[in-house]
């Protein structure tokens, strides 16, 4: 017989019997680890079943197929770059600079340093695919709060954001970029934080307008009647609606954070050499374009594919949320 | 005066929808024949398919729907073979269309003016001034003050009822044969609805126009039409004149119809209103044989569901048509179900709410230079002023009015969102005038909750029922453990007649009542003392809405609840308070017994109201009375009287200088009127019988 | 109306002041001292004690923000160009003088010679680029947006994606290797210097390259403003009133449809004249982003403050027509 450890009927907690035997005492522990074991079961099958749902949702839209295909071809990439390549993407083979088009052992041809083209692409893969999703993920942090203060509470409060919104989304980014870089160096942090400074007011202007059209809804109303906190009401009822846009801006942010990141590296302002950096590695290879065009050109077709799998699949994921 | 030939003749039109999943069967057979001068009203519930027939009619119906049965011959002119552009040509010219939310069937970037000329220049041809001219004289036909600066104007310069003006005018502004118009009155108030009623009924009989007026107004079809159609799932169930249909009804669904719509002269204590069973059948899943027979009280096996029923005449009627196989055998009058009458002896329960010359502004400052110069910046609109009723325990409270009375800000006030600039409200002898729902208790917001008017968006759609229905039992501090929220949630569940594997669901997959439902659990998830329900059925289909108002009702008697019942439809509350209060433009009209607010003395205001309802029984004459102009804005209204601009039966200037006082005609009802009591109740009342004819 | 515009240039004003400040303070943190910052990184040290006295560094920000405002407006004397320093910086201008943006580390001469000559160039460029952008995205936009879910409009929205998705430099990369390496037809420079290639084919690839990045975009947004004007009941009404299609689209459909492209269609100017820096540097062309990119990586300062100041009024003057145009063109807004 195991201990009840809670009386079904009345729901009062029943008191241990120090009388009892420590063998019922196991049984009693072994019962809550079972409980807890079914606990996490249960989070885990709903967890995998919306997973499904939702990659089944894909399907209905083969340009979001087509773009999770690009984008998944480069994360895994990166993923397992130390094993699909044996050249450091920084080591210089002087042999090959004799000929340098892809072919032979460097299947995508060296650089002008001799380095391994393909080592390059997958590495610099790596870097681009920790360094933009946090950025935006950061960025998409503060904008959610940043839209949702000025949309539920407006005011004084709308004013304040919306104005330095504005100013900051008056600064023509690039130039703001520039300024931001080379004022602190370029570095992933500082890359990170010039992103979220210059997306966020972005997100946090479509957050707000979100806000604004749900806040008068009323089920927003009958959760201020039932004495619902504002953060409540911001946190549980209001964003999870928003969803569906905002994953939609999600992707598409990404692809634009992505060629942002490209377009530092090509500027100069990227990550600091010798590291691969599929911009800089542009715009090490431009003056070449006319001998070698193989070393600008792959780097580039690197780039645009992956930006195009994250708007293809930002647009699938539209058409997708469309039809419902 | 009608002409030999039909105007338009339907014979046998299927439509059907087609999407990824098949083909949906919308409108399987529909047949009908319309001569000229004839107004056809065609009635039915959503998704009955009859917006669906108008634009078949109209041909214009959206990429996957098509025609794919039957003809539909236009004064004798089969429409299947019209090019598309001599369809373009008897679009607007030979048919035309008016059809629900005035505000957006206009375009927003063109004149008025532009809108109507371009339909007479680009049909016949004729010049700018002379299409200017008909414009002009059309907008006077449709009664528009100054109709030569209404052409100059854009649509939202305009109210909602003269917009639904200028777009019936612009119909009729090309002396079509045919004019079909799709509920064109849902959007309006009632006074403006009546009024524009009035004029359809009027123009149509000046222009000898033939009318196919869509509603599911039983009311406003008795008003505006001479024959009538009850659509039900893609098919007509019946059809004749309307005293065929209305007074000599045969169809098993029409008498269901009728059974759910309160009348005028029984409310709870006499007569259950009794709604249908079950819910209508998808059109791919429409049953065998009778597609009513599901919910029909007389369903007989084998003969109602084994072969297709066709429609067939009435002996002895002028154009009476019924599809059903036992409409012979059938007398409805003896089905009426018995209700538990109420014992009134009881002692007078406990007043549960007493609100004192409430009072609540909203400061609006004007930021102009005029009005900083002239001292007067700040203005204040009176959204509720010296508002004075009580409510007892368990009882129902009415508040009627017309939109812009300030019933909705009295809601705000009484739950928290707002709090009143004056007076007090005494709920259960605790005055909660001053308190915002954030300062209060939790006990004391259990025991006031809401049910909420649109019911796409009083649940949130990214939670489940059990989600939704849960959060408040917690709140409310009624439980914590999920094994006990999930036994109360299933009690509440079962409380609003749904199942229990509801609580899974999401808002999205159920129906418009059943949300309500939902609305209703959770209102009530806290034993409330009092639930204040605005417009909580307006949104539905009639019989939906009779399965709500007796599920509020029946948990209003089983917790004792008082409810407190805001609307604009009288027939509704007439039915279910006990008590009705009458609104406009923030102060108290009428106040009193539900009884009293139907007969003389009236407030003019009232009076006014209740001849403006629409009745869906031919036989009760109406009094007509006819409110001129839109209601006044609420900033800095009269001082006297707030109803003194448009008032029938004004008095004089003291209507516009002096407050009215409350006059008691009885104890418990009041009026506030100048006009001597004695005047008042000699008024004629709004509704007699007519003679009965012999049965 | 009048005071709507009084308030938003003032608003326009009090934005510009903030935003400069900004980036006056953002420059303070750079690596390096003032001084050498003004000076330039080979500057003595003798001079650089001078200026430090001379221009009060030590001061607050604020008080040296005050200063620079004063130079620009003409109420004091650049300081930079006092002879005492010895710098050798002169402006025919004079010293003080509205509009003075002070003088150039990077380019040795004062900034109004270069900013107005690389803008200029700059100008040029977006207005071509502009000139072709809007009436083919236009036409393209409302086409597709006509008929929503129709083959062009798959196809304009597949290829708008991919066009966007191509970053600056990568389709200028793509276009170089065909028609420079492959075919030889176009330069692989631009730098409007006197060459065996013609001015006009030197504009070519740049303008391509910007054409192919914003006309996507574009086309996009005025697709999605025409798909959902269609779907509005007030078509339905002109449709069923048997007005002819044409009439439909053109005098129904299009006048609201263009009113929320056309903001849109104003700050693509601002992006055309600040934001190509990509395409400049690609192909070495003199124009006003690659001027900022380089005065930034070296260090000018002055030249940086003036520029970024400049772009900030582009901007802020863009939106304000655009919001303006916006009122104008919406009844609902501009007759209430």
């Amino acid at each position: 017989m195991i201990d009840r450890v809670s009386d079904r009927d009345t729901g009062e907690p029943v008191k241990r019997d120090p009388n009892v035997a420590p063998e019922d005492m196991v049984l009693w522990l072994l019962g809550k680890v079972y409980d807890g074991f079914n606990r996490i079961l249960e989070i885990l099958y709903y967890l995998i079943r919306g997973i499904y749902r939702w990659l089944s949702l894909l399907r209905e839209s083969p340009v979001a197929i087509i773009g999770l295909t690009l984008i998944g071809f480069w994360v895994a990439v990166a993923i397992f770059a130390p094993w699909l390549t044996s050249y450091d993407p920084n080591a210089q083979d002087f042999n090959a600079l004799a000929d340098p088009t892809p072919g032979g052992v460097h299947f995508l041809g060296t650089d002008h340093l001799g380095r391994d083209i393909w080592s390059r692409l997958i590495w610099g893969a790596r870097t681009v695919l920790w360094v933009a999703p946090t950025a935006v993920a950061i960025a998409y942090f503060f904008g959610c709060l940043m839209g949702m203060l000025a949309g539920y509470y407006g005011g004084w409060v709308d004013t304040l954001v919306s104005r330095i919104s504005d100013i900051i989304l008056s600064f023509p980014v690039l130039i703001l970029y520039i300024i931001l870089i080379s004022t602190v160096g370029p570095s992933p942090l500082n890359i990170i934080v010039a992103v979220t400074l210059a997306s966020s007011p972005g997100i946090g202007r479509i957050v707000r307008g979100m806000v604004l059209d749900l806040r008068g809804l009323e089920y927003v109303d009958a959760a201020k009647i039932r004495g619902e906190t504002p953060f409540y009401i911001m946190v549980v009822e209001l964003l999870p609606n928003a969803r569906g846009p905002l994953i939609v801006d999600g992707c598409v942010r990404m692809g634009y954070t992505i060629i942002t990141i490209g377009v530092l590296g090509f500027l100069g302002l990227g990550l600091p050499p010798p590291d691969p950096d599929w911009g800089g590695m542009v715009k090490d290879t431009t003056a070449m374009i006319v001998v070698w065009p193989h070393m600008a050109v792959l780097p580039s077709i690197a780039i645009s594919s992956l930006v195009i799998g994250f708007n293809l699949m930002a647009d699938g994921l539209r058409e997708i949320s469309m039809r419902d | 005066m009608s002409d030999d030939s039909p105007v338009l003749e339907i014979e046998n039109l299927g439509i059907s929808y087609f999407v990824r999943a098949g083909e949906i069967p919308a409108v399987p057979d529909f047949s009908l024949t319309l001569h000229r001068g004839e107004s056809f009203g065609l009635v039915g519930e959503s998704g009955c398919g009859k917006s669906t027939v108008a634009m078949a009619i109209m041909r214009y119906l959206g990429g996957n729907g098509a025609i794919v049965r039957g003809r539909i011959v236009l004064e004798g002119q089969d429409m299947a073979e019209l090019s598309e552009e001599e369809l373009r040509r008897i679009r607007g010219s030979k048919i035309a269309m008016v059809y629900q939310e005035p505000m957006s069937a206009l375009n927003p970037a063109l004149t008025i003016g532009r809108q109507l000329t371009e339909v007479p220049i680009s049909h016949e041809g004729v010049s700018e001034a002379e299409a200017f001219d008909r414009a002009v004289q059309v907008l006077s036909d449709v009664n528009m003050p100054d109709p030569e600066s209404v052409m100059r104007r854009y649509p939202h310069q305009i109210s909602g009822g003269q917009q639904q003006r200028v777009v019936i005018g612009m119909a009729f502004l090309s002396n079509p044969s045919l004019m079909l118009l799709d509920e064109p009155t849902t959007a309006l108030d009632v006074n403006v609805e009546a009024t524009v009623i009035d004029l359809i009924a009027n123009l149509r009989k000046k222009y000898n126009t033939t009318l196919i007026y869509i509603s599911h107004n039983l009311g406003l079809i008795v008003k505006v039409c001479d024959r009538v159609g009850v659509m039900y799932s893609g098919e007509m169930a019946e059809e004749g004149t309307i005293s065929e249909v209305f007074k000599d009804t045969k169809h098993p669904y029409t008498y269901g119809l009728f059974d759910c719509i309160p009348s005028l002269d029984a409310d709870k204590s006499a007569r259950a209103l009794t709604p249908i069973p079950g819910q209508v059948s998808l059109p791919h899943e429409r049953p065998p044989g009778c597609a009513f027979g599901p919910r029909c009280r007389y369903f007989e096996a084998g003969r109602c569901d084994s072969e297709r029923i066709e429609i067939e005449d009435v002996p002895g009627g002028d154009s009476h048509r019924v599809r059903c196989v036992r409409w012979g055998e059938i007398d409805h009058r003896h089905a009426e179900v018995e209700v538990e009458p109420e014992d009134r002896r009881r002692r007078v329960p406990a007043e549960v709410l007493r609100i004192e010359n409430m009072d609540k502004f909203y400061e609006v400052r004007d930021r102009s230079m005029a009005a900083m110069l002239s001292g007067k910046s700040v203005r204040y609109v009176k959204a509720n002023e010296e508002v004075s009723f009580n409510a007892r325990r368990g009882r129902t409270v009415a508040l009627v009015g017309e939109s812009g009375c300030g019933k909705s800000t009295f809601a705000k006030v009484l739950t928290g969102l707002e709090t009143a600039t004056k007076g007090a409200i005494k709920f259960n002898y605790e005055n909660i005038a001053a308190i915002p729902v954030d300062r209060r208790e939790p006990e004391l917001i259990a025991a006031m909750q809401m049910v909420f008017q649109n019911p796409d968006g009083t649940l949130n759609p990214s939670h489940s029922v059990g989600g939704a229905i849960g959060r408040a039992i917690k709140k409310f501090g009624l439980a914590h453990r999920r094994r006990d929220v999930n036994k109360r949630v299933a009690e509440l569940l079962e409380l609003v007649r749904m199942p229990p594997e509801f609580a899974t669901r999401k808002p999205r997959q159920l129906s418009g009542g059943q949300k309500q439902r939902i609305a209703v659990a959770r209102a009530f998830a806290g034993n409330p003392a009092m639930v204040i329900a605005d417009e909580p059925v307006s949104a539905l289909d009639v019989s939906v809405q009779a399965a709500v108002i007796n599920l509020l009702m029946d948990v209003q008697k089983e917790y004792n609840t008082t409810l407190l019942f805001i609307s604009h439809d009288l027939s509704v509350v007439r039915y279910l308070s006990d008590t009705i209060v009458v609104m406009y433009l923030g102060q108290i009209m009428e106040a009193g017994p539900a009884a009293a607010i139907f007969d003389p003395p009236y407030h003019p205001y009232t009076e006014a109201l209740l001849s403006a309802i629409p009745i869906p029984d031919p036989d009760i004459k109406q009094k007509r009375v006819r409110l001129e102009g839109e209601i006044p804005s609420v900033i800095n209204p009269p001082k006297g009287c707030r109803f003194s601009t448009r008032c029938p039966r004004k008095i004089g200037s003291i209507c516009d200088d002096v407050q009215p006082p409350e006059v008691e005609a009885v104890p418990g009802h009041r009026i506030k009127c100048h006009i001597p009591l004695d005047e008042l109740r000699a008024v004629e009342p709004i509704f007699q019988k007519a003679v009965e004819a012999a049965e | 109306m009048a005071l709507f515009i009084l308030k938003r240039l003032g608003l326009m004003v009090l934005t510009m002041v903030a935003a400069s400040f900004l980036v006056f303070a953002v420059m303070e943190f750079s690596p390096g001292d003032v001084a050498s910052k003004t000076l330039g990184p080979y500057a003595s040290d003798e001079s650089k004690a001078i200026l430090f006295k001379k221009l009060k560094l030590n001061d607050p920000l604020i008080v040296r923000y005050g200063r620079w405002i004063g130079v620009l407006t003409g109420i004091i004397a650049d300081p930079l160009q006092d002879p005492e320093l010895k710098l050798g910086f002169s402006d025919p201008r004079g010293d003080r003088y509205f509009g003075n943006f002070g003088y150039s580390t990077l380019f040795k001469s004062p900034v109004n010679d270069i900013l107005w000559d690389r803008l200029g160039n700059t100008a040029m460029l977006a207005g071509i680029a502009f000139a072709i952008i809007v009436p083919v995205s236009i036409l393209f936009g409302v086409l597709s947006g006509m008929r929503e879910g129709s083959l062009l409009d798959r196809g304009l929205s597949l290829t708008g994606i991919t066009l966007t998705s191509i970053p600056e430099f990568a389709s200028a990369v793509f276009l170089m290797s065909v028609f420079v390496v492959t075919l030889g037809w176009l330069p692989g420079t631009s730098t409007l210097e006197v060459s065996e290639w013609s001015f006009a084919s030197q504009l070519v690839l740049p303008v391509s390259v910007l054409v192919l990045y914003d006309f996507g975009y574009v086309a996009r947004m005025v697709r999605g403003s025409m798909v959902e004007v269609m779907t509005r009941h007030y078509i339905r009404t002109a449709i069923l009133k048997g007005l002819p299609y044409r009439t439909v689209i053109m005098r129904h459909a299009l006048r609201n449809a263009m009113i929320a492209p056309f903001t849109v269609i104003l700050l693509q100017i601002n992006w055309l004249i600040t934001g190509v820096v990509v395409t400049e540097v690609v192909f070495a062309y003199p124009g006003y982003g690659r001027m900022l990119l380089e005065a930034a990586l070296f260090g000018d300062i002055t030249l940086v403050e003036a520029a970024t100041v400049f772009a900030l009024f582009i901007a802020v003057t863009t939106q304000l027509i655009g919001d303006i145009g916006y009122m104008l063109l919406n009844p609902r807004i501009r007759f209430t």
